[in-house]
């Protein structure tokens, strides 16, 4: 569209406003990481201090030298790199099936993992609890992992299968023509092919499971706490130490932030694919 | 049929078979699971007790009070939320659509609330909303708004809309980008034709713009209504229900029930009743997203 609006009337029309919409959306999380960063003093000061006057990283350093913030890190790194294994290595496969067969059952059975993805968390964390504690998963990593694939499957079968679904069928048919069998087809032709989709669903999985909260602290004890529940956990204990949680906080969301700008651009294509289709 | 062509049949079963398996294990099995609960006075440090009741639990729910109140807060918190939300992500869009130059840069930045865990967005608004020391109360102060301090998460009349404000900051950035995906689709032509046409501003704006992504709209209302009856852990982090029964709503009232009061049976029946609730909402999303699958 060409703009015939003049220079000053495009500021004042839209260029302000974006620029307030962008400072609300980035205001909170400027001011956890500025929080951070101030001395204690700096923080008890009120009215609100909102520089630091200096910058300080004792809320850091006080973070992994007190408390169990680095364990649970590492707890987290596990289960989300678990969650991504376990999701793609079984949503892959199914993906393959509903974008390349047309079998009995495909509709429904697509449909199934589309209104699963709907389920109210409450309908299925408080069964898998009593299930859990039954077989003895509680508090270990296969544990959480198996909780957060209920959402990442069902999620990485639908954004694999529309990327499937891109990728033209002569492609496999050229591939059987030259001997390959299904497997082949799928592991040596269609998978770097479809590579990117596989990266930005994993790299989804990956997020989604180091944010998740209330699986990961149904499920967990002492053992395999992760990064959120252990924060939460600290909000209780430590009520007046904000620098040590917004420390926390910065560390949990910066790698967070930093992989969704990343791939944000196919990531919200892959979302909206369902929603917007010319 | 011969074994070659039987096998060629059953082949995309096997490669559907891993997931199917999980999916069974872990939502489908829970899912059974909750009915049976339902049925029973479920009580979790009473594994050998556990009474058939019918539809107890569920008569109990219609008699409960504190049902009631969090279904009521659950329909405001819906509505709010999601309109909230709505507005602030179509002015958003609209305004992302325009050119000035450092559009992708806005465009990259608003979606960061989005990103963000639960557990910081409730850590993140709680020490905002903070009485003593908190940064709203001293802008505030300073604008002249209030007087004095006010206590934002404490106080019956501002917690639950303390704790809409986090939410819609959260969610506003996913109906900003969706929309905005589909306002890329209205070809420019059309703009022009309106405009040659003599539309003001605000009649494309009517006529050619909202028609055209109408569809996108209730489709993002839909899954989004979804997601927010669901959500129940910004508000477990930032009031964990209170004060009173303030900022209860039905899941976390549910999850509550089971977490804090072991009442498994209780509150399984009360997610089921979440679900049905929902079930209409679920069906007309589902519906929209299976003319997907005909292709």
């Amino acid at each position: 569209m060409i703009d015939r609006r003049s220079l000053p009337r495009r500021m004042l029309e839209v260029e302000l406003p974006v620029l307030a919409i962008v400072i609300f959306a980035l205001g909170p999380y400027v001011w956890m990481v500025l929080t951070s960063l101030k001395s204690n003093a700096d923080i008890a000061a009120f009215p609100v201090r909102y520089l630091p006057s200096e910058v300080t990283l004792q809320h850091y350093r006080m973070l992994f030298e007190k408390t169990s913030f680095g364990g649970n890190l590492v707890n987290s790194l596990i289960v989300a790199s678990g969650a991504v294994a376990l999701g793609l290595s079984v949503s892959l496969p199914a993906a393959y099936a509903f974008s390349r067969f047309r079998f009995f059952g495909r509709t429904l059975l697509m449909t199934q993992f589309l209104v699963i993805n709907m389920f109210p968390i409450v309908l299925i964390i408080i069964p898998l609890f009593v299930l859990m504690r039954q077989i003895g998963l509680l508090d270990t990593f296969l544990g959480i992992i198996l909780g957060h694939s209920t959402f990442a499957i069902p999620f990485s079968v639908w954004m694999l299968t529309s990327y499937l679904n891109a990728i033209p069928r002569d492609l496999d048919e050229a591939a059987t023509i030259d001997g390959a069998s299904r497997m082949q087809t799928l592991t040596k032709v269609l998978l770097p092919v479809v590579m990117p989709g596989i990266v930005t669903t994993a790299i989804y999985i990956f997020v989604t499971s180091w944010n998740e909260y209330l699986f990961a602290m149904m499920l967990s004890g002492q053992n395999v706490r992760t990064v959120t529940v252990a924060l939460q956990l600290f909000i209780g204990e430590f009520t007046v130490l904000w620098g040590l949680l917004t420390a926390g906080g910065t560390l949990i969301a910066l790698p967070v932030t930093l992989l969704f700008l990343l791939i944000q651009r196919r990531l919200v294509g892959g979302l909206t694919a369902g929603a917007v289709k010319s | 049929m011969t074994a070659a062509r039987r096998t060629e049949a059953l082949t995309p079963y096997a490669f559907l078979l891993p997931a199917m398996l999980v999916t069974l294990a872990v939502i489908l099995l829970p899912v059974a699971q909750t009915v049976w609960m339902s049925l029973h006075d479920f009580v979790l440090f009473r594994p050998r007790n556990v009474p058939f009741v019918g539809l107890g639990n569920f008569v109990k729910i219609a008699q409960d009070e504190t049902f009631w109140i969090s279904l009521g807060n659950s329909v405001w918190w819906i509505g709010l939320v999601v309109s909230g939300q709505f507005l602030l992500g179509l002015v958003a869009a609209l305004l992302l659509n325009q050119s000035f130059w450092w559009r992708g840069l806005a465009r990259a930045l608003i979606i960061i609330p989005w990103t963000l865990p639960s557990v910081i967005i409730g850590l993140v608004w709680t020490w905002m909303f903070d009485f003593n020391i908190g940064v709203i109360n001293d802008l505030m102060l300073r604008l002249g708004l209030i007087a004095k301090p006010v206590a934002w998460l404490a106080s019956p009349g501002t917690a639950f809309y303390a704790v809409v404000l986090a939410l819609i900051w959260q969610g506003f950035p996913f109906f900003a980008v969706t929309i905005l995906a589909g306002l890329q689709t209205i070809p420019d032509e059309q703009y022009e034709a309106a405009e040659i046409d003599g539309a003001t501003r605000w009649q494309r704006l009517r006529f050619v713009v909202l028609p055209a992504i109408a569809d996108v709209i209730v489709t993002a209302l839909l899954l989004r209504t979804i997601w927010v009856a669901n959500s129940l852990d910004v508000i477990l982090v930032m009031t964990g229900g209170g004060p009173g029964l303030e900022t209860h709503t039905l899941p976390l009232y549910a999850f509550l029930k089971a977490y804090a009061g072991m009442q498994f049976g209780y509150a399984g029946a009360l997610a089921l009743v979440l679900t049905f609730i929902l079930l209409g909402v679920v069906i007309a999303y589902v519906r929209r997203q299976a003319r997907e699958l005909a292709r």
